[in-house]
């Protein structure tokens, strides 16, 4: 399934922070747990991914850290702040709308927590 | 995991090509590059070939342009930033140090030639003639501390500056002679070329490091006048602020910042055309682009113009001074204009414009050379008119060369002969200015 591109850059935002939720991670990590979360259906242009979380650091939502690879490669880790949770919990609200007024259109239940 | 040589081959060209529009730099260049690497393990791992598994990896990073494209967009401050200083954690922050420090030098000896020169009673005309030598010889040190050049041949090369000092002081000038005002005006160059022995680090004959130092001249002046501009307004504006508060404090401002100001801004100059060699880099082919043409145009009608009237009698100083530089721009557009050419894809036209501008100034030249030699014949030698008919004859000759040279540029001949000619030709205008130095004054009797 293609998800369309906009719906991708959308949600964008909210994935890479609810990923670094769950630990400070580094680019190639986030992208893998993408994968994994949407099962393969998500399709990203990896690249992609760097500028978006450039942005983010420039936001304030994420701090980087220079670490390195088991091979001894400078590898960058990003780290969520408290702007960032506050951000995420905010997406969060605005896409449990979202899925919300679908789902009650669509006669889905609508997502537990919100 | 290792990769194979061709993987890492591959790796190096795709991290080239990202890094080359400058919206990518070196430490997102890691980023990506520790990611494709991954992407290529993973890959590895599960069967793949490494020619096929990097193929795979780059796909998936997306095309090279769009991802510059989505850099370029993040980061936009980047392409302008290129004017400032840009410097990456790990590269040592010891050259602004040093290069502060010897602009502080440079700074503080030229207020202490000052104050010498403002003692009630001496001749301050000795500071005029001496004032390159309170600034020029720091910036050599500055090069020769850069280049770490080795302590005999720096101790050679201030013995060599040491020693044109002591002459220059201790010569018995006349007063307003001519050759002092000779000396003012090449003691300069000699330490300019001073100057450029130090900036090519002990590579002297290599023709690449003069070309070098020939660029760096010309981007060493954009960069002083740039410097120059915002000065003059800054000082502009104080003396505006000071007018209403203090009228009286407006002149010792000027003479403790300006000179001091004039002085450091040599050090500094030099010290960012090293930093940003790339941005001005393509600056000067630019300038040389635009101001040919036009040169060209004025040179070919000041040739006929001056072809059909005669250089007449009025024909001074002050005009040969101007004539003498026109020519010496000319060289220079033609050597930076040769110098900055594509090999790639060459201008004819430009190669054209530069043979007309060469031929018109030859021209010129020999005019001015042959009412030179009238001059010489009716009245004799004078230390003005050797040095004037030397530099004259040398240009000729240079510009003759140059012009044939051209020619066969224009032939198909590769254009690297017509900046060998010339950074050939460097010892023989260093010589000469040499000589106008230390063998005018007591040839002319100080006169």
């Amino acid at each position: 399934m293609n998800i369309d591109k906009d719906l991708v850059a959308a949600m964008a935002t909210p994935l890479v922070l609810a990923i670094l939720v769950e630990s400070e991670n580094y680019g190639y990590a986030i992208l893998k747990r993408v994968r994994e979360l949407s099962g393969g259906e998500l399709e990203w242009t990896d690249g992609m991914l760097y500028p978006l979380l450039h942005r983010l650091d420039r936001l304030g939502y994420v701090t980087t850290e220079w670490g390195a690879s088991p091979e001894g490669r400078r590898r960058k880790y990003y780290e969520i702040t408290e702007t960032g949770r506050a951000q995420l919990a905010e997406q969060r609200r605005q896409w449990d709308t979202a899925t919300r007024t679908l789902g009650g259109l669509w006669g889905l239940a609508a997502p537990a927590g919100a | 995991m290792s990769m194979d040589a061709e993987t890492e081959n591959q790796i190096a060209g795709w991290r080239a090509a990202i890094l080359r529009g400058r919206a990518v730099d070196a430490a997102d260049a890691d980023e990506l590059e520790g990611h494709l690497r991954e992407q290529v393990s993973d890959l590895e791992a599960v069967g793949l070939a490494g020619d096929e598994a990097f193929l795979i990896a780059v796909k998936r990073l997306g095309e090279v342009d769009a991802l510059t494209a989505e850099y370029a967009r993040e980061h936009s401050d980047r392409l302008w930033k290129q004017l400032a200083i840009s410097r990456t954690d790990d590269e040592p922050r010891q050259p602004l140090v040093v290069m502060l420090v010897f602009a502080a030098l440079a700074a503080v000896l030229i207020q202490v030639g000052r104050l010498l020169a403002d003692i009630p009673g001496t001749d301050g005309m000795w500071f005029v003639r001496d004032l390159g030598l309170f600034v020029l010889p720091v910036l050599a040190a500055y090069f020769a501390v850069l280049r770490r050049m080795p302590v005999a041949r720096a101790l050679a090369l201030l013995a060599v500056v040491a020693a044109m000092a002591a002459a220059v002081t201790l010569f018995p000038f006349e007063p307003h002679s001519a050759t002092g005002i000779l000396i003012a005006i090449h003691l300069p160059i000699v330490l300019w070329f001073v100057v450029g022995i130090a900036y090519v680090g002990g590579e002297l004959r290599s023709s690449t490091r003069r070309m070098d130092f020939i660029r760096f001249t010309g981007e060493w002046v954009i960069y002083y006048a740039l410097i120059a501009l915002g000065g003059a307004v800054l000082l502009g504006l104080t003396s505006l602020i000071l007018a209403p508060i203090a009228p009286d404090a407006i002149d010792d401002v000027m003479s403790w910042v300006l000179p001091s100001g004039a002085a450091g801004a040599a050090i500094v100059a030099a010290w960012l055309v090293e930093a940003k060699k790339s941005v001005i880099e393509n600056l000067a082919p630019v300038l040389t682009a635009i101001f040919t043409p036009l040169f060209a145009v004025m040179l070919l009608v000041a040739a006929v113009g001056y072809a059909a009237v005669g250089i007449g009698r009025e024909f001074d100083r002050d005009l040969l001074v101007v004539f003498d530089v026109l020519l010496l721009v000319v060289l220079g557009l033609v050597v930076y204009g040769i110098s900055a050419r594509d090999s790639g894809r060459a201008i004819r036209t430009m190669d054209v414009l530069r043979l007309v501008a060469v031929v018109a100034a030859i021209v010129l030249d020999v005019l001015v050379l042959v009412s030179m030699l009238a001059r010489v014949g009716e009245f004799g030698f004078t230390a003005n008119r050797v040095a004037a008919l030397g530099l004259n004859v040398l240009l000729l000759v240079n510009l003759a060369v140059t012009a044939y040279l051209i020619a066969r540029v224009l032939q198909g001949r590769p254009a690297v002969h017509v900046e060998r000619w010339q950074t050939g030709y460097l010892p023989v205008f260093g010589g000469w200015v040499l000589l106008m130095v230390v063998a005018l004054p007591p040839v002319f009797g100080f006169a």
